[in-house]
């Protein structure tokens, strides 16, 4: 495999067992093997897990931002003939769904399927089959929606898909049902990885590592699985309501037969306001780890970053109808929720304070990860402003449903959630994939990022507020204006301005590349190039299928970097002197290992399991036969799951093949 | 190797006594009760037949009060005698009032939320207005 | 030595002559995830309540719930299904005693019982349908019985958990911690009896 580097084990493999495998009702053996395909696809190692929503995520994004720029390109200019309006609706829509669902979402996941058990000292998740099971949601879900370009055109509602116009009257094709059946399936994987990661938080931790120890990126995303695990509830309760209206003609949110429209916007925006949280949290994670990391100083308050992240989580769950104040949800309501959404800018405020206390009089040092993280900070605190505008429900009648808002949006969920990700994918690549990306092409892929990005949508601040509405297929010359808002020439340097994202986009994957395939790729990266602070980085390059050879007794916040630096100043005063470097404590585990490492063994259950979800789902818009069949694979499914134990007998095993199983590990003394 | 294996001509090294001594010794030991899990008493099946009792005349009394006119006084009744049954259920069949704290907080977190945004909801719909 | 091992999905801890305890509560992995994946239940039978109350008084006049209700009869099926929370908990104490015996016996009374209320709903179900009251009928017909069917599938899903866990109890099938697996098990049945106490006095008692 080229881009995983296996570690070979530290002695030579020893003992496989004897081979006379366990099988499922007397015909199918049980998947152990250790190398190829099929150790990816029936993997329930939560490293490779991550790796596999990483990459589907990336894929994701370039469909999604391949489908913004077609819609920047129908607006370059008036009367645009790229998309017909019909199009133009589905690309908004699916923009939208690829990009929060198919793309940022399961990227998160990957982050923090990867680095959460590493950061907590832990072997693997709580539920490894459950973990498996939830990717393989995602990505059939994925896949699903997206068939829906080739059967009869795909969603055209709106992400937000508000109901009645999500309805067969006024949208006929499939589009919405692959839509609501997509984002159920992907759904599943969202609530069970949510409920999996919060008891490994709680209950993994290794030894010494309480609550107010763990590394700020593990904290994140224990927050935002506990929004996930209580918001996804929500939305599958609107999704059944509308696939009951759209399929057994329910008339829940038909207004002449009294129904109120306002049930759906509802029942979408509680879960939708927690979930741009869930979207922009991890990145806020990430972002607290690289700081530190590259401006040699820990965490300015630590504890206030974590309750403020916990803040956000709880108040969140207060603000969602500033989604609708333009609904006539009356003046009480509306006053109320414009307070609530005033207050959340205050622990927002708070974190934003911190990491900026945390670089100051720091030894900085602008490594791509850390420009990507700075720029969060910049570029959030754009976005973040105008959503404070937002919360004027007065100024934002005029604001709604124009460009405004979708300038807003992007700076957050771009300048904000994007740009963190990347910083991720910049700090942690070399203890991933081992071997660092390519800095001088990063600071490139860095710059046109932020140029891209500040050319699409600043302008569309002004074009807003000039009254250019969201989700219209053309604008016209006639109501373009002039003079410095001459609404054309903003919409044609937004385009300007995408393309140049495109490029940037590009750039990553070259990178990558270049890393990797080209004849100049480096070497292996160092194991600890960024004399970083947490546990993740107290491992082999990429990681063992263990993780660690010894689970490491935590005493400090930043264990590893008081593993390496020991504080000799006296009272106040602190003098970091290092007294190992990362390659010699890690030889010193390996001296240490545990003699014996047990992991949870591969299984098939999980993605059979998650396949037989489209084929009820194709079933549900096509023909009922396809629900029994998927029914019955599920059925079957997990009956086998159920008797299926969760580590495989030790006769299971290959005789060793090159990379060695667990068993040989386990028998090294 | 040589002490860990031994050779049976058959290509594959098997496990020598040590090693499945090594294997047998992480057998899983006989699963027990957790005391974390269960730091409180214990009923016996009595108490909760008891219990069961007491649930089923409520519901009767419910029951019975749909028939009487008891006034504005009949739904807030209702709530109470509602939320009685849900709490024993809850805190003694579930045994949440017995077991560790966690499980009352990950599972209250989401009833309180599920009856703040829920009942949020109901007032913009204005609900509660007569 | 320290022992790490560390058997993931494993409904047990490691401790005992095998070293430290690995989990950082001392809890059992299974019981947090039930109790969470409970407290995210309330957010979905909550958002189905609401609807719910939102167009209860949404139906035309002859066809709404006062002309529907047989309230003796769901009074029974409530009995019923109150009744199975008893049994469940007396499968739960068999199962701490060990007591294979009683509590695949309490396990099965509690899987009858739970089939009676399913019968029982499909009973009212098809009456309320040949008096006029459709799916699709009104508002308050669709959001009715889309909150007491999803209660329904619910209590049908755990029919059959009750009885593959008690058979799986008999070929001796269950890994780990028996008597979590029905503590467990219980956990989620008596969910779904506290979902219908609320559906019993939200829904039928409550007048329109």
């Amino acid at each position: 495999m080229a881009l995983i580097e296996r570690p070979t084990p530290t002695a030579p493999a020893t003992v496989p067992a004897v081979a006379t495998p366990s099988t499922t009702f007397g015909a199918f053996r049980r998947p152990v093997e250790s190398e190829g395909w099929k150790s990816w696809l029936f993997t329930i190692d939560h490293k490779k897990l991550g790796i596999m929503y990483g990459v589907v995520a990336i894929v994701f994004f370039f469909v999604g931002g391949f489908e913004a720029l077609l819609i920047r390109a129908q607006l370059a200019g008036p009367d645009g003939t790229i998309l017909s309006a019909d199009k133009y609706n589905q690309m908004f829509t699916m923009h939208a769904t690829t990009m929060v669902f198919l793309f940022v979402m399961p990227m998160a996941s990957a982050f923090a399927n990867y680095f959460v058990p590493l950061q907590i000292g832990a072997r693997d998740v709580a539920f490894p089959r459950i973990n498996a099971f939830g990717f393989w949601c995602f990505l059939f879900g994925a896949i699903f929606i997206n068939t829906s370009w080739f059967l009869g055109g795909a969603a055209d509602g709106g992400w937000f898909m508000y109901a009645p116009n999500s309805s067969v009257p006024f949208s006929p094709t499939n589009g919405i049902d692959f839509w609501v059946l997509g984002i159920q399936i992907t759904g599943i994987a969202s609530l069970t990885g949510a409920i999996n990661l919060i008891v490994t938080v709680i209950n993994m931790r290794a030894p010494g590592m309480s609550f107010m120890k763990m590394p700020i990126f593990s904290w994140m995303v224990l927050v935002v699985q506990f929004l996930l695990v209580f918001a996804m509830p929500v939305i599958t309760v609107a999704l059944f309501l509308l696939m009951f209206q759209r399929s057994f003609d329910a008339t829940f949110f038909s207004v002449e037969a009294g129904a109120d429209p306002l049930l759906w916007q509802h029942l979408f925006w509680i879960f939708g306001h927690p979930e741009v949280y869930i979207i922009v949290l991890p990145s806020f994670g990430i972002v607290s780890e690289v700081l530190p990391v590259f401006s040699k100083k820990p965490l300015f308050g630590y504890p206030l970053v974590v309750f403020s992240g916990a803040a956000i989580g709880f108040v969140g769950w207060g603000v969602w109808a500033h989604h609708m104040f333009a609904s006539g949800l009356g003046p009480i309501s509306v006053a109320v929720f414009s307070v609530a959404t005033m207050a959340i800018a205050i622990p927002t405020g708070v974190k934003i304070v911190n990491w900026v206390a945390t670089m100051w009089g720091g030894k900085l040092t602008f490594t791509t990860a850390m420009l990507f993280a700075t720029g969060v900070i910049v570029q959030f605190t754009m976005g973040g402003v105008s959503g404070v505008t937002h919360s004027v429900a007065p100024s934002d009648t005029q604001q709604t449903d124009t460009y405004y808002i979708v300038a807003h949006f992007h700076y957050v969920l771009f300048g904000g959630a994007v740009l963190g990700l990347f910083a991720g994918f910049y700090y942690w690549w070399p203890k991933v994939f081992g071997r660092l990306l390519s800095e001088r092409i990063g600071k490139w892929n860095f710059w046109t990022m932020i140029a891209g990005l500040n050319l699409t949508f600043g302008p569309q601040h002004i074009i807003g507020l000039q009254g250019q509405p969201r989700r219209m297929y053309v604008w016209t010359e006639n109501r373009a204006g002039e003079g410095f808002f001459d609404l054309g020439f903003w919409n044609l340097v937004s385009t300007i301005g995408s393309f140049i994202l495109g490029f940037a986009g590009l750039l990553f994957v070259y990178n990558i590349w270049h890393t990797h395939w080209s004849k100049n790729r480096p070497g292996p990266a160092p194991l600890d190039p960024w004399d970083a602070r947490s546990l993740e980085w107290l491992t082999t390059s990429p990681p063992k299928e263990h993780n660690f050879d010894r689970i490491p007794t935590v005493g400090h916040l930043d264990e590893f970097f008081h593993l390496k630096y020991e504080d000799r100043g006296e009272g106040d005063a602190h003098e970091f002197v290092q007294v190992a470097t990362a390659d010699e404590l890690l030889e010193e585990e390996e001296r240490n290992a545990d003699a014996h490492i047990h992991l949870p063994s591969p299984s098939y259950w999980p993605i059979v399991l998650a396949f037989s979800l489209p084929i009820m789902a194709y079933g549900v818009i096509y023909h009922t036969l396809l629900i029994v069949a998927g029914g019955a694979i599920a059925l079957l499914a997990m009956f086998g799951w159920a008797l299926e134990p969760d580590t495989a007998p030790d006769s299971d095993f290959d005789p060793p093949s090159e990379g060695g199983t667990e068993l040989e590990l386990a028998t090294n003394g | 190797m040589s002490d860990l294996t031994t050779e049976l001509g058959d290509g594959y090294d098997h496990p020598n006594e040590a090693v499945k001594d090594a294997i047998e010794e992480h057998v899983p030991p006989p699963p027990h009760t957790d005391p974390l899990d269960h730091p409180g008493e214990h009923w016996s099946d009595l108490q909760f037949i008891y219990l069961a009792i007491f649930l089923a005349a409520i519901t009767a009394a419910e029951v019975a009060a749909s028939y009487i006119d008891l006034g504005p006084v009949f739904i807030p009744l209702l709530i109470v005698l509602m939320l009685i049954k849900f709490f024993c259920v809850v805190l003694f069949f579930m045994h949440l009032h017995f077991d560790n704290r966690w499980f009352s907080i990950l599972f209250y977190m989401g009833m309180v939320l599920a009856v703040g945004v829920y009942v949020v909801t109901m007032f913009t719909f204005q609900f509660f207005v007569k | 030595m320290a022992d790490t091992a560390i058997h993931a999905d494993a409904t047990h801890d490691d401790h005992g002559e095998h070293g430290a305890h690995h989990t950082s509560t001392g809890l059992s992995n299974n019981k947090l995830a039930m109790w969470l994946f409970l407290g995210s239940e309330c957010l979905l039978f909550g958002g189905l309540i609401s609807t719910y109350m939102l167009y209860r008084g949404r139906h035309s006049e002859n066809l709404g719930p006062d002309q529907v209700w047989d309230i003796p009869f769901t009074s029974a099926s409530s009995f019923v299904l109150l009744m199975s929370s008893l049994t469940m908990v007396l499968a739960v104490t068999a199962a701490n005693r060990k007591d294979d015996r009683n509590t695949n016996l309490w396990l099965v009374m509690t899987a009858l019982l739970g089939s009676l209320f399913v019968a029982g709903q499909m009973y009212e179900f098809t009456t309320f349908y040949r008096e006029g009251l459709g799916f699709t009928t009104s508002l308050f017909s669709s959001s009715f019985y889309t909150l007491t069917g999803f209660h329904g599938v619910h209590v049908s899903v755990g029919v059959i958990i009750l009885l593959a866990t008690v058979g799986m109890n008999i070929k001796n099938r269950i890994h780990g911690n028996k008597a979590e697996v029905v503590e467990i098990v219980g956990l989620y049945w008596h969910f779904v009896d506290i979902v219908w106490i609320l559906i019993f006095t939200l829904v039928y008692l409550i007048p329109a």
